[in-house]
């Protein structure tokens, strides 16, 4: 059983990295937009285990992104900091419940996963694009950068997340 | 003792949390300097492979677009071949060269953030070297930063931290090239002096003052110029005439003489 864990982490963390590269880095909607899917690697990793690995497990991720798409270590400082907000989301979002044993992503409302997502994107858009731009002057652009950036992540996630949903048991 | 142990045990996922925050944060803030965040880049073996792979395989579908850019330049080259005035046998020794030029492909083109660079498919092995010019048939692109074995990322001229010289084409009224980040389509010229006479149509070209570039070399077109805040130099927007959206054939410049230019000016910067 955590044999078959890890080969799943390990084939979503490879594949994910090679649509976003591949595939959402050069998609450049409206000129400007990529989607980050690879975020869904944050949303779908089990939430019982080991905080320092999935912390070290973001680094790692954010950090392959960034040496595909030559953004020194932009990606990298978001994924670790999402990573690290991830609990405090969570218990945001789904309240006392989701410390128990029994929690299960896929037995939250419909409304609770995509708040939780949308909270996730967010948060990452707004250090990735602050880091990136780097200059208050610009708020706007960081700013609309966020909005539109995170709409398409949003979507794509969503659309993702319903395609490759986990099977209910 | 106790206590110290006590509260990093306390708070070790915090801890660890900012030690990898800071440690991302220093390999942003140092590659502002210049050529300094050179083991991180998509020109190594990985990134590199991976995006060749797929080139290979994209290739096929814009095959009859290449053709046709390519069949368009040789037409333009051509026609100035036969309008020059070249004499029976042209010269073939390379010592007389003033540049040499390698062709490379380009695998991974990026445009839409604030620090572009594209990755192409020559590298050292192929004698790509540091601060090499990159130009397409139709204009300049941008210079090598950064080489592997077999691939190197060259800097855009869409980037930040690009400064290439240029003046307007027939002038000797130069200054730097650079972008404003907002339009992949447009970069910026900034210290050209109030006192030349400017037209929107006007072409730019790159300056003699680089050791990158040759002379000449085709950018833009003015598109829209006015003063600038201290109202002694204009800044002029200049409409590139490379779609940087659609690029795959490039060529790659070495000047043999820019080790010797950079001598002499080390010389000179020693003496001072």
């Amino acid at each position: 059983m955590t044999g078959s864990r890890y080969f799943i982490n390990t084939l979503r963390f490879t594949l994910l990295v090679l649509v976003q590269v591949l595939v959402f880095n050069r998609l450049n909607f409206f000129g400007f937009i990529n989607p980050m899917i690879y975020i869904l690697f944050l949303y779908w990793y089990p939430i019982k285990e080991n905080r320092a690995v999935f912390i070290g497990i973001g680094f790692l991720l954010g950090f392959v992104i960034d040496i595909f798409s030559d953004t020194l270590a932009l990606h990298a400082a978001a994924t670790v900091s999402i990573a690290y907000l991830r609990p405090t989301i969570m218990r945001f979002v789904f309240g006392i419940n989701y410390e128990f044993q029994s929690f299960k992503l896929s037995n939250t409302t419909r409304a609770q996963q995509i708040t939780f997502l949308a909270l996730l994107i967010v948060a990452h858009h707004v250090i990735f694009f602050t880091l990136e731009i780097f200059s208050l002057p610009n708020l706007l652009l960081i700013l609309k950068k966020v909005i539109f950036t995170g709409m398409g992540t949003l979507i794509l996630c969503l659309l993702f997340s319903s395609l490759f949903s986990v099977q209910k048991e | 003792m106790q206590q110290i142990i006590n509260f990093i045990l306390r708070y070790k996922i915090t801890l660890l949390y900012l030690i990898l925050l800071i440690i991302s944060l220093a390999f942003t803030v140092q590659s502002h300097s210049y050529h300094r965040s050179r083991y991180f880049n998509s020109a190594n073996w990985l990134s590199g492979s991976i995006y060749n792979t797929m080139d290979d395989i994209s290739n096929y579908f814009s095959l009859g677009e290449i053709n046709r850019q390519l069949l368009e330049e040789n037409l333009r080259l051509r026609s100035l071949l036969y309008n020059a005035d070249v004499k029976d046998s042209m010269e073939l020794d390379t010592v007389a060269l003033n540049y040499t030029l390698l062709s490379a492909r380009i695998i991974k083109n990026s445009y839409s953030n604030q620090d572009n660079y594209i990755t192409i498919n020559k590298g050292e092995n192929q004698g790509v070297k540091q601060d090499m010019g990159v130009i397409t048939a139709l204009g300049i692109l941008g210079i090598v930063e950064k080489t592997s074995n077999n691939y190197a990322a060259v800097q855009s001229i869409l980037n930040t931290k690009s400064n290439i010289n240029a003046k307007i084409k027939g002038t000797n009224n130069f200054g730097s090239l650079k972008w404003n980040t907002k339009r992949f389509d447009e970069v910026q010229l900034e210290d050209i002096p109030r006192l030349v006479k400017l037209l929107v149509g006007d072409t730019i070209v790159t300056g003699a003052r680089s050791s990158i570039f040759p002379e000449n070399i085709p950018i833009g077109t003015i598109k829209k110029f006015d003063l600038n805040t201290s109202q002694s130099s204009y800044n002029i927007d200049v409409q590139l005439f490379n779609d940087m959206t659609n690029l795959k054939n490039v060529y790659i410049i070495d000047n043999p003489s820019r080790v010797e230019i950079l001598e002499l000016e080390n010389e000179l910067n020693n003496d001072r």
